[in-house]
């Protein structure tokens, strides 16, 4: 198991790293220059000027060379400073807005993992009846449901009609810090984050478990006299997890993508937020922490989905 | 002989398959004695796993049902109770505990994801109350009654890091575990070597003989039958078409089926002759009907080579053919 953990962290590091010369080169493929973004559009700058900025932010020296000098200050943990945001250093920035994207992800994956589940539980032990024809297509439509408008229509409808819940921002301006109040902020948006991971949990619960309670040993604890309720939960779900929990370490990754979005329309102050005006603003510095940190935190949930795994299906421990 | 423990009398199990309702099993009677055992012969498809499926109220539900009879049963209580109608949570009460059965696949009727040991000791956990500590001592126990060595090891290990006849044994020792009074094996050994088979069979008989347990024997192999069986009932298209004891039934068959399954079995020797002398070892004609569609008469009728007119008239009666052998033929007396 250690030799297990320590290789895929090994992979994960050379993944980190590929990911950051992907980023690195795609950021320079962009048309537009860094510069335009840093100086100030209503005073412009004489060509010696800008030429001088640049050799002076390291722009002129060749890409590798650029890369390269990236990458060393980043080893020693030195991300750079934001172009946008005079003299502030990157590392900060990123760390400061990890938590409310770990807050907001971990609601809506939870909630979309208690649904998800217990919908698909349900569907596939009263296979064919009315709530299985309900949730299934309840289920489609939140497969089909892009995020932008579902989060759209949760603004408009819980937060501009009924007035439910708030429309932005994770706190009420000028009010004391207070844990119900979070809860308030956090539930929309993690409901509309939680609604496709959902109903795609649900489909592989139902299918999983369909397929499982076909299988001889649930028979056998039948024929052992285990009650009905158990030879579903302790026999069959255990086993109808396996492929649900790969499910839903792969789509982690996925979430990240959903939760910018979110980020962007409830003014949540995640990454998402911190991203999207990052690449607005060619703040390249920025925009690579941010990649970065993003990907080392896949990385590692896709280590423990697989340690998950191992501590839910005994014959996959020893190989 | 003792009050039987199982008595099956006229039961018909019929399944729902596309808006139809086809009969898996007509016009059954079955009865086993303590001690006894009783193998059930047929292919695939005359009812014989439906019929012990009945048994332990596992028929997959909404779709297969007992239409009709009684299956009176005496378990531990010692009083004989009909199965059929019962409720699902009393069969529930008395499967694992008075009757138990062991399946045909080792390799898949082990739950993957617990160990071989917690599975041995939940139905004593159940059943009789067991603590979780009583029930796996008493599972390690059963693993050193089965003949797996290093029983305490094993328990703790899971069913993938078995061998097949070790996890055959284990499910053997998961049926035993609550002691019952009826042991329905469908079968046990198909699944395995040769070699495990007999080792898998004499281990059944003998923990059969110490427990004095009722057995149902399911098999399609004639020398598994010999083998194991005090009796034998030969089904075929869901119907009983000959019963009695083993040494009856094997050395004078009185239904054309059987006998052409006796014919059909292999006897080493006799390949190296038939080879020589260009025949091919013989085979009943045609094949089994569907359920769908079922002759009339006799099912066996269109392959058998005894048939006339008469046959395809009415089902036969199971005509009684002196001491206790019956036979679902006409012409019993002739073949």
């Amino acid at each position: 198991m250690t030799t297990f953990i320590a290789r895929r962290l090994a992979i994960g590091l050379v993944m980190l790293l590929a990911l950051s010369v992907l980023v690195f080169v795609l950021l320079r493929l962009a048309p537009g220059d860094p510069i335009d973004a840093y100086i100030n559009p209503s005073a412009p700058l004489s060509a010696e000027a800008l030429a001088a900025l640049r050799a002076r932010l390291g722009l002129d020296a060749p890409l590798p060379v650029q890369y390269l000098g990236w990458l060393r200050a980043a080893l020693t943990g030195d991300l750079g400073f934001s172009t946008q945001r005079a003299g502030v250093p990157v590392l900060p920035l990123v760390l400061e807005r990890i938590g409310p994207t770990i807050l907001l992800m971990a609601a809506g994956l939870a909630i979309a993992i208690v649904a998800g589940i217990s919908a698909g539980i349900l569907s596939a032990v009263r296979r064919n009846s009315a709530a299985d024809v309900g949730l299934s297509v309840l289920a489609f439509t939140g497969i089909s449901s892009p995020a932008f408008l579902t989060a759209l229509l949760g603004l408009y409808f819980f937060s501009v009609r009924l007035g439910w819940a708030p429309s932005g921002s994770m706190t009420t301006p000028g009010a004391a810090f207070s844990v119900p109040d979070l809860l308030h902020h956090l539930v929309l948006p993690a409901v509309i984050l939680s609604i496709g991971h959902a109903a795609l949990i649900m489909r592989y619960m139902r299918a999983s478990l369909l397929e499982v309670l076909n299988q001889d040993y649930v028979r056998t604890a039948r024929a052992k006299g285990v009650r009905e309720f158990w030879v579903i939960v302790k026999h069959a779900v255990r086993n109808a997890l396996l492929p649900v929990i790969t499910l839903i370490g792969s789509t982690i990754g996925v979430a990240v993508g959903g939760a910018i979005f979110i980020e962007s329309v409830f003014n949540w102050p995640g990454m998402g937020l911190l991203l999207v005006s990052a690449v607005s603003d060619r703040d390249y510095p920025v925009i690579m922490g941010a990649t970065l940190v993003i990907g080392a935190a896949v990385i590692v949930v896709n280590l423990l989905t697989d340690i998950t795994y191992a501590a839910v299906d005994p014959r996959i421990r020893v190989s | 002989m003792n009050a039987p423990v199982l008595d099956i009398r006229d039961l018909r199990t019929v399944f729902r398959v596309g808006g139809r309702e086809l009969t898996a099993v007509a016009d059954l009677d079955l009865s086993i004695a303590p001690g006894e055992t009783v193998a059930l012969v047929g292919e695939s498809g005359s009812g014989k796993s439906v019929t012990s499926l009945s048994v332990m109220g596992l028929l997959p539900r909404k779709v297969g049902r007992i239409d009709n009879g009684t299956i009176a049963f005496r378990g531990k209580s010692g009083a004989a109770r009909d199965l059929v109608g019962m409720t699902p949570e009393a069969l529930r009460q008395l499967r694992g505990n008075d009757m138990a059965m062991v399946f045909q696949e080792p390799m898949t009727s082990l739950n993957p994801v617990y160990t071989v040991g917690e599975q041995i000791a939940e139905p004593m956990r159940i059943h009789l109350g067991r603590s979780r500590a009583q029930a796996a001592a008493a599972a390690v126990q059963l693993l050193a009654d089965v003949g797996i060595p290093d029983p305490a090891r094993r328990a703790r290990q899971f069913p993938h890091e078995l061998s097949g006849g070790m996890r055959q044994r284990a499910t053997i020792a998961m049926a035993l575990a609550c002691d019952p009074k009826l042991l329905i094996a469908d079968e046990p050994t198909t699944a395995l070597d040769v070699t495990i088979q007999a080792q898998i069979l004499d281990l059944l008989a003998k923990l059969q003989a110490e427990r004095g347990m009722a057995m149902l024997f399911v098999t399609h192999n004639l020398g598994v039958v010999a083998e194991i069986a005090d009796r034998v009932a030969v089904m075929y298209a869901g119907r009983i078409v000959e019963t009695g004891t083993v040494d009856e039934v094997f050395d004078h068959p009185r239904h054309p089926y059987t006998q052409g399954l006796l014919r059909s079995v292999p006897r080493l020797g006799q390949a190296t002759a038939l080879k020589r002398a260009g025949t091919p070892l013989p085979t009943i004609a045609g094949a089994v009907p569907s359920l769908a569609n079922l002759p009339r008469g006799c099912a066996f009728a269109p392959r058998c080579p005894y048939a006339i007119d008469a046959c395809t008239v009415a089902v036969p009666p199971l005509a009684d053919t002196g001491g206790g052998h019956g036979s679902r033929c006409i012409r019993w007396p002739e073949i």
